[in-house]
């Protein structure tokens, strides 16, 4: 049981899925039932791996071998380390809820609707556990075509459109990545004459600065369309906008994270000499401050609930990476806190906006105000999401924020000075949009005689609000889980340039 | 030369002439035995005996050549087995049964079920064996003929449709041309190396400066033939009519059995013989790939018949396994060899769902007769999702080990650029494949429709196509193997 732990978290959406397949289309409470049933059975058996991880060992745990195609060198390779491990549990949470709350919002085709959610959570699961760079890539283009569907049947009036680019961005920076993989390949080939696509393998290269650079950017297409980083980020507001409220809570909780877990799990540990070369580093923190405050402003600006929501994703995005590419403990660690963080505030946003779209169909600020009137329960619900995504000490958002930008300051000064701005302006943003739809008198009849959240949302909603408060309350489990993977990651990166800055 | 039909010739002959053995009696029962219309679906079944017993000879072939090792030569040289062949044959085979099992219901729908059809199926795969097997130029070039005159037959079977007639005048006169091309070219090289045979033509291009201008013009107006059959930019022009006007279980022949054949050739000739003038012919095989590629996806992203799409997808394809062939290292062209594998299974499947959809008095080629196939026939929907997620490279479909071996193969001889570009292009063809999924899966029928034209047969070759396209994407090592074996002497 304990040794295949991991290939039984993989495969048990996808034995859902060959159920579901059987189950009569007609009968539509059973397909919803079996659906979450495939679903919560996904979360208990993720459970024991949060229990039964060593957070005190090194290196990878619960790993899996097997040969899958000998002749290319690729192996079913799976295991995890912290990071893998908090993201997996993000994944599993997340896609169960994501799925119970779909109970009532979605009426059409739901055998499909629910077939590709859990065959996306074994594609998201395998990008999290794989530790085979073509095993990986597989999970990785194989969690597009799911999204595509979700976003393209059950979205809003441009959901072709915006199902379509989304596909096309993350596949265009996914092939790029392919090429990048491959000359590791075969490099790796050219100095052990030994094929493989380990990772464990790959990292003992030795490769020039030069080559190095170019796989880093290989790898920067792939991951950074996926983050997205500015300016790869314009699929992200059309995706997220049309796509159905599960989808988004989805996309922004989990898919992703798979970008900025690429860097950590990737281009870091790989190309350490690339990783932490001046010019990257810079461009890569500036990209990423310029995401953070372009975030916020266009957040700002948004007339539409959900589109403003989607934009702060890239502004929180955007302290993720900056986090990363501080290259230090506390801003990696942090951002690897703020992702988990991201996926529960904006989760949370996410299905606040889903709630009050399911009962106007409007999605415009403008239609809103005074909702606390009506809905207390969902005003207090929305003001605890708004303020953990905010930041607020004592809820999960500071702890991450600070986290980084005091990575942020150690590693350059200016950086934290500029990222602290976008701190600033999403409080504004968040604040104003809670005022303009929340607070003041009932502007619209409309809104007269809203039901407040029924016990499936509230049941939704309670788990993120109790995560949420703990990580802020108590983020010390989350530190402790991370410290090893971190500072092994952050090693490598030192050590290589200081290897480099001694022969210099 | 004592001899004149030895044991090994025969041997190495047989499965040809069982295979034009079963095509003429085809064509004699048609008239004797079976003279009602309702019957002709018997003679199916010669096409399956026919292929049945074709495949016991490659497998006795097979054995010979895994116990022996090597290869096997007849006719003083003319004709080669190896497993290299074999490896086409059996690709040849299993395309001509697919096509004869989803063929009848369709043929019968156009009102043009004739017994004939079945004989010159097997007759133009005699010919695709000559193409794989021939080691000599005459015999190569009357098999490619063979193969050619029966296809311009097949593709204006539909005799009371002007466009079958079209595309069928319009195949034989672009056909006839490059024909004449290859043939200038084969001239050439005869000229040039004294003797027909290609392993003269070897020595020949071995001892001659690869600058020499008449090996240029003998390896350019061969190429030029060849890049025509396998409808490669810019010669491609014949192939959207072709491919829209004939009939569908034709067309994925065409597409599939025909450019199949013309590459194994390609390959054979290219990598082998004339591989010493690499420097001569590798700059037309990339200009012919990169223009392939972008003309076919270009192109095929404003189609609205969903035959002429997959004509230029198919265009683009060829680019993609031209470039296999540009890499020119065993990764290269174990990557044609697997390449060609999936997009024969992918693409029969493919035209397969098309095929169904054609019904009385309803062509189904219109992109929009795909729309709402999910909830009118799920299992259709879900087999063309799997087809086209393949065939635009997306794992875990074969189609991603298609393009993968190409792109391993072009960074492993230093081609960044063209891995680069190719890699792009990729994104590009998602575009109008997901649109054909879209259709499928998000558009509505917009009024009711008859029910989809299936049949047995027909069942059978998307169950094997399907599961192919999906074995070669999650378990490819038993047919990377083969590919390696094909490879090695």
């Amino acid at each position: 049981m304990q040794e295949h732990l991991l290939s039984i978290i993989l495969f048990t959406p996808l034995v859902g899925v060959l159920v579901l397949m059987f189950l009569p289309r007609s009968q539509k409470t059973l397909v919803r039932l079996w659906a979450n049933i495939s679903a919560a059975a996904g979360l208990l058996v993720s459970i024991p791996l949060i229990v039964n991880f060593n957070r005190n060992a090194d290196g990878m745990q619960f790993v899996e071998r097997m040969e899958w195609i000998p002749s290319l060198g690729v192996q079913y390779l799976i295991g995890v380390d912290g990071i893998s491990v908090l993201m997996v549990m993000l994944t599993t949470i997340m896609g169960f809820l994501a799925i119970f709350s779909s109970w009532d919002a979605v009426k059409d085709r739901e055998k499909e609707y629910y077939a590709m959610f859990l065959i996306q959570q074994t594609g998201m699961i395998g990008v999290f556990i794989s530790m085979d760079f073509l095993l990986f890539y597989v999970f990785w283009e194989m969690v597009l075509v799911p999204m595509y569907f979700i976003i393209g049947v059950w979205g809003g009036p441009r959901k072709l459109y915006a199902a379509i680019k989304f596909f096309l961005y993350t596949l265009a920076g996914g092939v790029m990545m392919l090429l990048g993989i491959l000359t590791l390949y075969f490099v790796h080939f050219g100095q052990t004459g030994r094929y493989t696509f380990e990772i464990a393998e790959l990292m003992k290269l030795n490769m020039p600065l030069g080559l190095q650079q170019w796989v880093f950017w290989a790898f920067f297409l792939g991951f950074a369309v996926k983050v997205p980083m500015f300016p790869f980020h314009t699929w992200l507001p059309d995706a997220h906008t049309e796509a159905p409220t599960a989808g988004s809570v989805i996309l922004a909780a989990v898919l992703l994270k798979m970008g900025t877990y690429g860097f950590l799990r990737f281009s870091l540990p790989l190309l350490p000499k690339a990783s932490s070369d001046h010019t990257i580093v810079t461009v890569l923190a500036t990209l990423s401050i310029i995401g953070i405050l372009y975030g916020a402003f266009v957040s700002l600006m948004q007339k539409d609930w959900k589109k403003l929501v989607a934009y702060s994703s890239v502004s929180h995005l955007g302290f993720c990476t900056l986090g990363i590419f501080a290259l230090n403990q506390a801003g990696i660690a942090g951002s690897v806190i703020q992702q988990i963080n991201h996926g529960i505030s904006t989760g949370m946003l996410f299905l606040v906006v889903g709630v009050i779209y399911e009962r106007r169909h409007t999605r415009e600020i403008s239609e809103y105000g005074g909702l606390a009137h009506v809905m207390p329960n969902y005003a207090i619900v929305f003001a605890i999401a708004m303020l953990s995504s905010a930041g607020l000490p004592l809820l999960n958002g500071f702890v991450g924020e600070f986290t980084i930008l005091q990575g942020a300051f150690d590693a350059n000064k200016t950086w934290a000075a500029f990222a602290v701005l976008g701190v600033i302006f999403g409080a504004a943003y968040l604040l104003w949009l809670y005022q303009r739809t929340m607070l003041g008198e009932v502007t619209n009849e409309k809104n007269k005689g809203l039901p407040d959240l029924n016990w499936r949302e509230w049941a939704v909603f309670l788990p993120l609000i109790i995560w949420a408060i703990s990580i802020g309350v108590y983020p010390k489990p989350y530190f402790d889980i991370l410290e090893k993977p971190v500072a092994q990651i952050v090693h490598r990166v030192h050590q290589t340039a200081n290897t480099e800055a001694a022969i210099r | 030369m004592s001899v004149f039909y030895t044991a090994t010739d025969h041997f190495v002959l047989l499965p040809a002439l069982l295979l034009a053995l079963f095509g003429c009696a085809t064509l004699l029962f048609d008239f004797w035995v079976f003279p009602d219309p309702k019957q002709r679906r018997w003679l199916l079944m010669f096409l399956v005996l026919g292929e049945l017993f074709a495949a016991v000879a490659y497998w006795r072939q097979f054995d010979f050549l895994s116990s022996h090792g090597g290869e096997l030569t007849a006719f003083n040289g003319a004709l080669v087995v190896d497993h290299y062949s074999l490896f086409f044959h059996s690709i040849f085979l299993v395309t001509t049964l697919i096509v004869g099992l989803m063929s009848y219901r369709y043929m019968e729908v156009r009102d043009e079920h004739h017994g004939e059809y079945y004989g010159l199926l097997m007759l133009a795969q005699t010919g695709m064996f000559f193409l794989a097997s021939g080691y000599e130029l005459v015999t190569i070039f009357i098999g490619l003929e063979t193969m050619a005159v029966t296809f311009y037959v097949l593709v204006g079977f539909l005799r009371s449709d002007k466009r079958s007639n079209e595309a069928a005048l319009k195949y034989l006169l672009l056909g006839g041309l490059s024909s004449g091309f290859l043939a200038y070219g084969f001239s050439l090289l005869y000229g040039l190396a004294g003797s027909t045979k290609l392993v003269d033509i070897g020595r020949m291009a071995a001892s001659r400066d690869a600058n020499d201008p008449i090996l240029l013009m003998a390896l350019g107006t061969t190429a030029v033939g060849l890049l025509f059959k396998i409808s490669a930019a810019p010669f491609h022009m014949w192939a959207p009519d072709a491919y829209e006007g004939a009939p569908t279980a034709i067309t994925a022949f065409l597409a599939v059995g025909s450019k199949a054949a013309s590459f194994a050739l390609l390959l054979r000739l290219m990598v082998g013989p004339l591989g010493a003038a690499r420097v001569a012919w590798e700059p037309i095989l990339v200009a012919a790939a990169v223009l392939s590629i972008i003309i076919g996806n270009l192109a095929a992203v404003t189609q609205t018949n969903t035959k002429r799409l997959l004509a230029y997808s198919g265009i683009n394809h060829a680019g993609y396994i031209l470039l296999g062939i540009v890499a020119g290292n065993p990764t290269g062209i174990k990557g044609v060899l697997i390449y060609l594998l999936v997009y024969t299974f992918m693409t029969l499947g493919a035209f397969a769902v098309l095929i169904a959809l054609t019904r009385k008095g309803l062509a189904g080629e219109d992109i929009n007769d795909l729309n709402g196939l999910m909830k009118k026939a799920p299992g259709y929907g879900i087999a063309m999702l799997i087809f086209l997620v393949s065939l635009a490279g997306i794992p875990p479909t074969g189609g991603f080990f298609g393009k993968y071996y190409i792109f391993l193969s072009l960074i492993e001889t230093g081609h960044y650029s063209l891995a680069v570009f190719a890699a792009l292009f990729v994104a590009v063809s998602v575009y109008y494949y997901f649109r054909l999924i879209r259709a499928v899966f998000v558009d509505t029928e917009e009024q009711e429709t008859p029910a989809l034209s299936t049949s047995f047969g027909l069942k059978v070759g998307l169950g094997i196509t399907g599961v192919m396209t999906l074995v070669l994407g999650m378990y490819p090592e038993p047919f990377l193997r083969l590919a390696q074996l094909s490879i090695s002497r």
